[in-house]
């Protein structure tokens, strides 16, 4: 019975989450001595980017009833389709949506933001993420099967090519209870929780006409922008970038806090990090103790600064 | 219209999260208990419709007598009545079970969750309690309107957002920017004196099977010590980035 997997896509284009997920799969198929099946919603990309990463067969759910989004019609959908024991989804937006409804479609153990490969694959435990970053869970599977969602940027990407083939489905899920209005989505935009680096200010910035230095930073590192709380409260910029305990939790191999004090529900979301730069003019500022590489300056100096320097390295 | 809101009891936000010394569970000595801060932006959302449509607004717990106080403050907030189904919550399922025997037979419009608890971070009971009643879901809301039998909700996407409209009855998982920060209520002494004496009722449990157990927890393990680089030496930062953390 081969791992299924969730491939998720965004307007038929596959997302790095889904290439992680992938991933995910294969490394638990490797170790049973199976098969991973992916599962993908009327994509445009071509199969072979999932097999790239493991994927053995591709199921393309071809469904017109599908061209948007519904928790309840996708999770219908992937329930058709999804015949194995251990289901696996990215933990984003929409694959955590389909997830518990596919779970209980399926009476599956459910376990969400997954950080690691099982520690045991009968029963099914496996580490976790839990008190919103302040600690990790092991948790163990009761059910027969079981859904996982792997949390984005833990496990990372691992190319793993093998010869796929691809199936198309035909389906006709039914969707009356949701109507989408209208869909705002920026596609040059970076998403924060698969940006390998972050960069993120806090109040230190003194108000939103000062970003533009942060973005700077940003753009030259190739890296998304963040922010602390009271700066998506106060409108500096916009709730999505509200990272911590109530916004997005981020594990990013490089997250350059700037501004930031490092609040306990600040460092909750951040500090799965990999590396951990804190710019900060407090020496006593609370980040520090929890950086990896820290320096005591004026953001409106250090930052600009910066980013000619890594221009210059980047060539 | 009725609203049930279901809330989960959670430790502050400032808590530092310690386990037993066998490891096998959260130890609770000397938590402050608050309610789930997505959940109260929910919660604030009813309130809201209940002062512009005349809902009615019950509020939904899975606890043992600890949650109370929560409870309290919800009410205090101004949720109508409450409800506490008395069992420790040990999994989403289970507690989503819980949720969808009230609702199945509550009779109500809508039911509003927060995205996530902040504890253990299941993100999986609204999903569930919606498939469970065979109702729609949206999740990641951060605007919602009512109009009559449907509702319009504003949900996060990644890089976006999409508004759709969906029938109710609907189960609706919000979070920050479902209210703005500065709308969220803090009770005042007429609603805190009001809330001792509304209806609180407790319902004994279905005592429904655990699907998933947490068998043991870890600490988040301390970072090696900061390495301090000056302002006027940037280029050690960038150094280090580069060659020791192999970051940039
Ligand atoms: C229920 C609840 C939930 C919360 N959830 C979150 C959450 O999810 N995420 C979150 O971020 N916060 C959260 N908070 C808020 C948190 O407690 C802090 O208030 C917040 O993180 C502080 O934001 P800040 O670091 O940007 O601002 P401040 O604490 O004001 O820090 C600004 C920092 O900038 C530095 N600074 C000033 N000028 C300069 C300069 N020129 N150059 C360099 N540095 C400078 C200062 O030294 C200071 O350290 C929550 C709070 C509550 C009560
Ligand atoms: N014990 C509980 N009682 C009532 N509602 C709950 C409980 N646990 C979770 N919920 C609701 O489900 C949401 C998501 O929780 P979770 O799936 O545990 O992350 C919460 O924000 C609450 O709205």
């Amino acid at each position: 019975m081969a791992i299924f997997v969730y491939a998720e896509n965004i307007n038929g284009v596959y997302k790095k989450a889904a290439f992680e997920a992938v991933s995910y799969a294969k490394s638990i198929a490797d170790k049973m001595g199976d098969t991973v099946t992916a599962i993908s919603v009327n994509p445009t990309d071509a199969s072979d980017s999932l097999y790239k990463y493991g994927a053995n067969n591709v199921i393309n759910i071809k469904d017109d009833g599908l061209k948007n989004f519904s928790a309840k019609a996708y999770a219908q959908a992937v329930n058709e389709v999804a015949t194995g024991n251990i289901i696996i989804f990215p933990h984003t937006t929409d694959a955590s949506s389909i997830a518990p409804m596919l779970a209980i479609m399926k009476d599956s153990s459910l376990i969400t933001n997954v950080l690691e490969t099982p520690e045991n694959l009968s029963p099914f435990q496996v580490k976790r993420r839990a008190f919103s970053g302040k600690g990790f869970m092991h948790a163990k599977a009761d059910a027969q099967a079981v859904i996982v969602t792997v949390s984005q940027n833990a496990f990372g990407v691992e190319e793993n090519p093998v010869s796929g083939s691809e199936e198309i489905k035909n389906l006709t899920i039914s969707n009356e209870d949701t109507k989408v209005l209208s869909h705002e989505q920026s596609s040059g935009k970076l998403d924060l929780k698969e940006a390998e680096v972050v960069v993120s200010a806090g109040r230190g910035m003194k108000g939103p006409e000062n970003w533009g230095m942060i973005e700077d930073l940003a753009n030259t590192l190739g890296a998304a922008t963040a922010c602390s709380k009271p700066v998506s409260d106060i409108g500096w910029r916009p709730h999505t970038e509200h990272v911590g305990q109530t916004g997005k939790a981020i594990s990013p191999n490089l997250y350059i806090a700037i501004g930031i004090s490092g609040a306990i529900q600040h460092l909750a979301g951040v500090n799965s990090s990999k590396t951990i730069v804190v710019i900060n003019n407090d020496p006593e500022a609370p980040f520090f103790k929890s950086a990896d590489y820290g320096v005591v300056g004026d953001a409106f100096q250090i930052i600009p600064a910066l980013t000619q320097k890594i221009k210059a390295l980047k060539g | 219209m009725k609203i049930l809101v279901c809330i989960s009891s959670v430790p502050d936000t400032t808590s530092k999260i310690n386990f037993t010394a066998d490891k096998s569970a959260f130890d609770k000595n000397g938590i402050q208990w608050v309610i789930n801060p997505l959940d109260e932006f929910a919660l604030t959302k009813a309130i809201k419709l209940q002062e512009s449509q005349g809902a009615t607004v019950t509020v939904l717990n899975v606890g043992d007598t600890t949650t109370e106080p929560v409870i309290r403050k919800a009410l205090a907030i101004g949720a109508n009545d409450a409800l506490r189904v008395n069992a420790e919550p040990k999994d989403s399922f289970s507690v989503a079970k819980e949720i969808a025997n009230v609702a199945q037979t509550g009779g109500y419009d809508l039911i509003l969750c927060g995205k996530e608890s902040i504890d253990y971070n299941g993100g999986a009971v609204p999903g569930m309690v919606a498939q469970l009643l065979n109702q729609p879901f949206v999740n990641a809301c951060v605007g919602l309107e009512i109009n009559g039998a449907e509702a319009t909700a504003v949900r996060e996407i990644e890089g976006g957002k999409e508004t759709i409209s969906v029938k109710l009855p609907a189960v609706i998982a919000g979070q920050k920017g479902m209210v703005d920060e500065k709308d969220l209520i803090i009770p005042n002494m007429r609603g805190i004196m009001s809330a001792r004496t509304k209806p609180l009722q407790v319902q004994e449990a279905s005592a429904s099977e655990v699907r998933v157990e947490g068998v043991s927890y870890d600490s988040v393990p301390a970072r090696a010590a900061v390495k301090m680089v000056t302002p006027d030496n940037l280029d050690e930062l960038v150094r280090l980035l580069h060659e020791e953390a192999k970051v940039i």
